[in-house]
Formats: C-alpha cells, sequence, structure tokens
C-alpha cells in the first residue's frame, strides 16, 4: 500500500511539475523562451503520436515523415489553391494521414511484416512521398510552396507566439489523453498484447492486422495534424521539410528517451532532447550539426536508459 | 463411445522450406483428456499452431465440432471454442493480470465475461489477489496458471496445453496436473501437448507419440506407460 501511495504521489508532484512547467510561458515576454516551449511541446506532440503506434503497438517506425508531410501539404494545398479556411486542414489531414497510415499499415501487417522489416518499409515509404513530392506539379516539387502571410485567427496564423504554443498544446493534450485512453483501454490493451507476444494475442483470437493498422492509422492521423501546425506557424514547406528523415528521427528519440510505450515517456523525452539540443545550438554553429546530436543522443540514451527516463524510477526503485 | 470433438487427418505443416509434419492423424473425443507427447524438435508446436490457425496447413483436413477449420482463421478457430493456451513466455508482462484474463474473452460480449471472470478466479484463487499486479511480476506457477485461465475466459469446449509444465517445480507440476483433471472433471476436454511422459499418461485417457512429425504409437494411455516401444522411441532406454 505505501508503494501504491508513493507512486500516486509521484505521479500527482509529476503532473503538477509539467503543468507548471507548461503554463509558464504564458507569464513570459521572452519570444526565445515561447519559442522554446512552443518547438518542445510539438516535439513532444508528434512524439505522443508516434508513441500511439510505436511504443504501445511496439510498431518501430522510421517514416512517420509520411504522415508529417501528408498534413503539411494539405494544409498549403488549402491555403494556397483553395478558398477553403486553413481550419479545415485539420480534419482534412486527419483523414488524410489515418488513410495514408492504414495503407501502409495493411500493405506490411498483411504481409506479416514486423521489426525491422517494418521499419525499413515506413522508412521506404516517407522517400517515395518525398520523390513525388519533389517531382509532382501539384505540390510545386523542390520550390516548395509558400503560404502568404494573413495574420489572424481565421486564417490560422498567430503573430502572438503565445496563441502558437497554445494550440500546440492543446494538441498534446489530445494525443496524451488518447495515450491513457490506450493505457486503460480494451483497444489499448489487444495493442500491447501483441507488442507483448503476438503468438499468444492471435491464440486469443486478437485480430493482428486489424489492431495494428487501426493504431498505425491513429497515429497518422495525429502526426498529420503536426504537420498542418508546422505549415502554419512557419508558412514555407518543401518535399526535405515535409518528408525529411530527420523529422521521422525527431519523433522517434523523444519516445526512446522519454519511454517508450508510456504515457509521460515522450514529454519528458521532448523535455530533455531540447534542453540539450538547444543548448549545444548555442555553443557549435555549424550546419548539420543538430542530426549528428541526434544520433550521438539516441546511441546515450539506448545505452544508459534502456526504457527511457520513465523507466529510471523503476530501476532506482530496485536499487 | 463419445462423438469426436477434433478429428485430425493427414495434417501436414512447416515453416517455408522444411516440412515439419508429415501427415499426422490425431482424435479427441468429447470429454477426454488425449495426451501428445514427443521430445524435443518433433513437431508438437508446430501441431498446436497448425491446429489453432496460427500456421496454415499444408495438407489433410481439420474437423472441429463437426466443423471444417482446416482453413480457419485464428479468430473464427478461437470463436469456434478450439482455445490455445500457447508454450513460452505465457502471459503479457506489462499489462494487469486483470487486463490478461480480459483479453481471453476478447470475442465475447459483457455479461459472459464478468461470469467467466468469476469462475476463472474461483479455480485461481491467488489471481484474484494479484489482479491489479503487472503480469510480468507473478511467480513462474501464477503466469502458468494465469495463461491457463485467460485460455478458459474464452470459454473453451477444446483446450490445447501447450508444454504448461514447461520450466515449473516439480511441485507446481503436480499441482498443475491436479488442476488439468479438476477442469476435465468439470467436462472439459483436453489436448496436452507434453514432454512430461508418465505424469501425462497417469492422468490422459488415451495418448499419442509423436517422432519425426510422425505419430509413432497411439492408444490407451494406460497400456502406452506399459508399452516397451514407448521407452524405445521416446525415452531411449
Amino acid at each position: 500500500m505505501r508503494l501504491r501511495l508513493s507512486a500516486l504521489a509521484s505521479v500527482a508532484l509529476a503532473s503538477v511539475a509539467l503543468a507548471s512547467v507548461a503554463l509558464t510561458p504564458f507569464a513570459l515576454s521572452s519570444q526565445f523562451l515561447v519559442n522554446l516551449a512552443t518547438l518542445t511541446a510539438f516535439s513532444a506532440f508528434i512524439g505522443q503520436a508516434w508513441n500511439i503506434s510505436g511504443g504501445f503497438g511496439g510498431l518501430t517506425s522510421f517514416g512517420h515523415a509520411a504522415y508529417f508531410g501528408v498534413g503539411a501539404y494539405v494544409a498549403a494545398l488549402i491555403t494556397t489553391r483553395t478558398g477553403l479556411s486553413p481550419w479545415l486542414a485539420f480534419p482534412a489531414a486527419a483523414c488524410l494521414g489515418a488513410a495514408t497510415g492504414g495503407v501502409i499499415g495493411f500493405a506490411s501487417f498483411r504481409a506479416g511484416l514486423r521489426g525491422s522489416y517494418f521499419a525499413l518499409v515506413t522508412l521506404a515509404f516517407a522517400e517515395a512521398f518525398r520523390v513525388i513530392a519533389n517531382s509532382a506539379g501539384f505540390t510545386s516539387g523542390g520550390l516548395g510552396i509558400h503560404l502568404p502571410l494573413r495574420p489572424g485567427i481565421a486564417a490560422l496564423q498567430f503573430q502572438d507566439r503565445r496563441l502558437s504554443y497554445a494550440l500546440v498544446l492543446a494538441l498534446l493534450g489530445l494525443a496524451t489523453a488518447i495515450a491513457l485512453q490506450l493505457r486503460r483501454g480494451r483497444f489499448g490493451a489487444r495493442l500491447i498484447a501483441l507488442r507483448e507476444n503476438e503468438d499468444a494475442a492471435r491464440a486469443l483470437g486478437i485480430d493482428v492486422v486489424r489492431v495494428k493498422t487501426t493504431a498505425l492509422a491513429l497515429s497518422g492521423a495525429l502526426t498529420a495534424l503536426g504537420g498542418v501546425v508546422y505549415a502554419q506557424t512557419y508558412l514555407y514547406i518543401d518535399p526535405g521539410i515535409a518528408f525529411g528523415t530527420e523529422r521521422s528521427v525527431e519523433m522517434l528519440l523523444v519516445c526512446m528517451i522519454g519511454g517508450a510505450g508510456t504515457v509521460l515517456g515522450p514529454i519528458l523525452g521532448a523535455i530533455l532532447l531540447h534542453a540539450i539540443a538547444d543548448t549545444a545550438r548555442l555553443w557549435i554553429d555549424l550546419p548539420g550539426v543538430a542530426p549528428m546530436l541526434y544520433g550521438v543522443v539516441l546511441l546515450i540514451a539506448v545505452w544508459l536508459l534502456p526504457g527511457g527516463v520513465v523507466a529510471l524510477r523503476t530501476r532506482l526503485d530496485r536499487g | 463411445m463419445a462423438e469426436p470433438l477434433l478429428e485430425v487427418r493427414g495434417l501436414a505443416a512447416g515453416y517455408g522450406p522444411f516440412q515439419v509434419l508429415h501427415g499426422i492423424d490425431i482424435e479427441v473425443r468429447v470429454g477426454e483428456i488425449v495426451a501428445v507427447l514427443g521430445a524435443n524438435g518433433v513437431g508438437k508446436t508446430t501441431l498446436n499452431r497448425a491446429l489453432s490457425g496460427l500456421i496454415p496447413a499444408r495438407a489433410g483436413t481439420i474437423m472441429f465440432a463437426g466443423r471444417d477449420i482446416t482453413l480457419g482463421r485464428h479468430d473464427a478457430i478461437v470463436r469456434a471454442g478450439l482455445i490455445h493456451v500457447p508454450e513460452g513466455r505465457r502471459v503479457f508482462p506489462d499489462l494487469s493480470v486483470r487486463e490478461n484474463l480480459l483479453l481471453g474473452a476478447y470475442l465475447r460480449g459483457r455479461a459472459t465475461r464478468d461470469a467467466s471472470m468469476e469462475r476463472v478466479l474461483g479455480i485461481f484463487p491467488r489471481l484474484r489477489e494479484r489482479l491489479r499486479q503487472h503480469a510480468g511480476s507473478l511467480s513462474g506457477g501464477e503466469q502458468q496458471m494465469l495463461a491457463i485461465g485467460r485460455g478458459l475466459m474464452a470459454n473453451p469446449t477444446l483446450l490445447i496445453l501447450d508444454e504448461p509444465s514447461l520450466g515449473l517445480s516439480p511441485l507446481l507440476t503436480e499441482e498443475l496436473f491436479t488442476l488439468i483433471t479438476r477442469l476435465h472433471a468439470e467436462g472439459l476436454s483436453i489436448l496436452l501437448v507434453e514432454q512430461n511422459v508418465m505424469q501425462s499418461l497417469a492422468i490422459a485417457g488415451r495418448a499419442y507419440v509423436i517422432e519425426h512429425g510422425r505419430v509413432a504409437l497411439c492408444g490407451p494411455a494406460a497400456s502406452l506407460a506399459e508399452d516397451p516401444r514407448l521407452r524405445a522411441a521416446y525415452l531411449g532406454l
């Protein structure tokens, strides 16, 4: 019982600490800190989206940029090619992201792909999308797409950075609520069961292809929302930004650092990654240093922190 | 003689270029415990996996409760009442005991699920005390009980137990076999796949001995226990 209480207390403490950290930027006028908080919350959000399939389902993907890019291009095309409200990009991107995840998932899981084979196929899909975006007409190819500057809430462009931050925080809240529901609900139990022992789960009659495909579609939908926010915030995307490997790595990295398959993992991982990466960027001013740094951080995380920061507590408890 | 529940005729199965089963005939009648015996690597687990639809049969037929399930999907087979408790790491360690049990009733409605849960917890009182714990924190014996309990949650007509005594101490193995007899007494038909020859023969009605993917011997358990060929073929004596 003492153990349960202390576990509860630490969860409560962590939540209060996270909430106060999350709310501080609203009181700040420093653009730098608000931007840092937004970037961190954004990493946490897309990390949490990756975590839905990659963490809880153990479906390690190296190609989540595919969904991110789909969302980014949906937003860019809606703004530049149609007179529709950019807010419509959210439902449209969610549907297209889910469809993309559904197709990639169904094809891979139907063929029985698992582990590193699945990871490679997702990487290949993201790369194929990048190549298509590079050569297709409707994406303006390698030139990329500039979104016109139209500040205002109706156009989903926020001059006050704190509003962007609030939006990202809301999305992070949504993704985290879904993760919590997965941890508690029946669908999540099936997904985790498949991750832990696929044969045993199948022996219970769990439909492997359906559960995994649903998880990937859900994750794809959330990730695509991240793409919309990116396009609307930075007002420029090109195939490399939208479908590049760096984005996929960022998502899986925050989960690896924080703890994949846990609700708090991506959030803690994002905070740590940005604390390290953004501090380092102040000291080392080299182009291309970020991917290298990501590689080093990943190595250290896998080496020193198996199970991520979240697992540290149980490891410390056991002495 | 009771009617046949499971009838396997000429079953062949394997992985890629490796043919493991070369035409197996096995029968389980309603209310029987049938033991399938054999050393490591003779195809016992492959047989189980083929029976529960986890790998496709390459030849032969599998009839279950009067229906042909040879090409059935694993979830359809589970729904028909044939439940397989697999060997190896058998529970989902990161899920709670309760979640593990509920997953066993994946295909069933809430009311029957609650009734099954009560029944299973009645059989395994120790699981009731540990409902909220992670399954990974249970002892080896408790994990095996949980795996069987999870299988019972699906309300099977035929329970296939794949090497349930693997890795258990002699005392726990004793307890396990007592439990199997008890489930049998409650009317469950059981296909017991085991390496533990003497204890299996003691509780089974009939038995099959598998060698190199074929049935080498079969017959009533009592007479097989005395059969010198069993000792020669299986025990290497």
